[in-house]
């Protein structure tokens, strides 16, 4: 089934000059793997679109049940050369949570998602 | 040696809840108070302030705050670290002196500061031997923006605070010294941490980044069922409760508001974060992949394991230039069709703009309430959005043209779709842009100094 990762993960973001950074860190431990094998770099640019120019890097944190993305030209020239109204990127964490995933039903059953 | 030291943090930024430091004094017992002040361009505002009045370009909000708080430091022997010196950590030093004999404990208290971070007056003489400060994110050489330079200002660690403390001062003022630092120098302090213990310098630097910001990391801005985080209007500021084997729990208060608990503290750690196998500071090198947290009761969480590695051979070099104007205008426009009013709008200021042959760096339309902050992923705007905020920025080079754009958005409402307010404040403001330009410089060209005043 299809899943918006809204349930079942949480996020932070922030920006470092033009890269913002999103922490998404899965609610449940047994959610992480699933982050792990559906969140890749690759997804998280494409789901992006344009708001993200330049590449994705993603980090892993198994201690933390984490992943780390670095969504590198994304803020407009970054700090105070940025006109946008998020020039810290503040809330590219829930965009984020925006994103669908794919999950077993087993997976789901686990996560008490259905 | 003390089994646990309670250090308190007062400020997230400067700016944040003025009596949040007051309350992790009086709300119960901590051994430090750890006040952040410096953001990144905060240094180019305060050398500023400096050259129209040499006795300011620090940190003002620190010196009512410490006349309030001083009498109650003394007494409880609660020491303060602070980067609230700014470009004149002297001034900063005096000030707070003044306040200390006004209450009367003259003699009862030593400030310790810190200098030597500022290397303004060296830059040409760095550049000259070849220490070219590009910049980190692009790599462009420093020269090509050397006339615009506004200040620069090297982030030092926690070495000089620890000098100062040993020295026996209680209010310990820097200049640009590192956030993590301000936390991690009275551990070293206390728990007499050797340079080379790089496992509880990494810990004590993880402490400082989860409590720098903060009550975000106890409850403010946290996503994890952010509904039911009590009582947010009187949130209790975070405590690091540390132990010298490199240990800590993150709490605040009893009885104050707001959470903390591991999906907090994990919001925090990830904040900001770049590689997190390298979190690099002037102290050492923080592996984040190392971090073990444990439910340690109700608002506490233990932090333990923490690795980390030696400390690389430059410093962070913090510098500031003009980078030119920008100004941003705003109208609100009302149902119906709000969301297509508001992109109408924006097509006849264009097209003003372009009449005007005015010429911009950049450009930049967002619609508040349809895409500005997740864009295209909010979908289709809703055609009976009750209103939307057209939002239009403009940044260049050229003062006069942005003063010009500043003039185009007002007649818009005379002259353009209907059912549009949103305009009391007046005129848009033209801002001076002053930009970040991080580099990293060889340890060996900094030399910071310390210095311990008797009040």
């Amino acid at each position: 089934m299809r899943v918006q990762l809204v349930k079942l993960a949480h996020a932070r973001s922030g920006d470092k000059g033009d890269t913002a950074n999103v922490g998404l860190i899965a609610m449940r431990a047994e959610g992480y793997p699933i982050l792990v094998r559906e969140v890749t770099a690759e997804r998280v640019k494409q789901h992006f679109q344009d708001m993200v120019r330049g590449d994705v890097e993603r980090f892993e944190l198994p201690n933390l049940g984490a992943l780390n993305f670095l969504l590198h030209e994304s803020l407009g020239g970054g700090g105070t050369l940025s006109l946008m109204t998020d020039a810290q990127g503040k809330t590219f964490s829930t965009a984020l949570l925006r994103m669908e995933i794919e999950i077993s039903d087993n997976e789901a059953r686990k996560l008490e998602l259905n | 040696m003390k089994e646990t030291i309670r250090i308190a943090a007062g400020q997230g930024f400067w700016g944040d809840l003025p009596d949040a430091p007051v309350r992790q004094v009086e709300g119960g017992p901590i051994d430090y108070l750890m006040l952040d002040y410096l953001a990144e361009v905060t240094m180019s505002i305060m050398q500023k302030q400096k050259a129209r009045d040499p006795n300011a370009g620090y940190a003002r909000d620190f010196v009512p705050l410490m006349k309030r708080i001083l009498p109650a430091c003394v007494e409880r022997g609660i020491k303060v670290t602070a980067n609230a010196g700014g470009v004149n950590v002297r001034g900063c030093a005096d000030a707070i002196i003044a306040v200390a004999r006004e209450l009367g404990l003259a003699g009862k208290v030593r400030i310790g500061i810190v200098t030597g971070d500022d290397i303004m007056s060296r830059i040409d003489e760095l550049l000259s031997r070849g220490i070219e400060l590009r910049n980190m994110d692009n790599g462009e050489p420093l020269s090509s923006v050397r006339e615009s330079i506004q200040s620069a200002n090297v982030y030092l660690g926690a070495a000089p605070l620890v000098e100062a403390l040993n020295h026996g001062a209680q209010i310990v003022i820097t200049g640009r010294a590192t956030d993590t630092g301000l936390t991690l120098a009275p551990l070293i302090h206390e728990f007499g941490w050797a340079a080379d213990d790089w496992n509880r310098l990494a810990a004590g630097t993880i402490a400082g980044h989860i409590i720098e910001c903060g009550a975000q990391c106890s409850g403010g801005n946290c996503q994890f069922d952010w509904r039911n985080i009590p009582n947010l209007a009187d949130v209790g500021f975070p405590i690091a409760e540390a132990s010298p084997d490199g240990t800590f729990v993150i709490t605040k208060h009893e009885g104050t508001g707001g959470r903390v608990n591991i999906p907090s503290v994990k919001e925090q750690l990830l904040y900001e974060m770049g590689d997190p196998h390298e979190y690099i500071t002037p102290d050492c090198v923080a592996d984040f992949t190392t971090i073990h947290l444990q439910d340690d009761g109700r608002d506490r969480v233990r932090v333990y394991g923490i690795e980390g590695r030696p400390a690389t051979e430059f410093l962070k070099v913090s510098i500031s230039y003009s980078a030119g104007y920008k100004a941003v205008g705003t109208l609100v426009y009302a149902w119906p069709d709000a969301y297509e009013k508001a992109q109408a709008a924006n097509k006849i200021l264009r097209a003003r703009l372009d009449r005007l042959g005015l010429y911009f760096d950049h450009v930049l339309t967002e619609f508040v309430g349809a895409s500005a902050t997740h864009g295209p992923l909010a979908g289709e705007p809703r055609a009976d959005a009750p209103e939307v905020q057209l939002r239009v920025g403009v940044r260049g080079q050229d003062r006069s043209a942005i003063e010009r754009f500043t003039k185009e958005i007002a007649p818009l409402i005379l002259t353009g779709p209907p059912a549009v307010t949103g305009f009391a404040g007046g005129r848009p403001k033209v801002e001076e842009i002053v930009a970040y330009w991080p580099a990293l410089i060889p340890k060996s060209e900094i030399k910071p100094m310390v210095e311990v005043l008797d009040a």
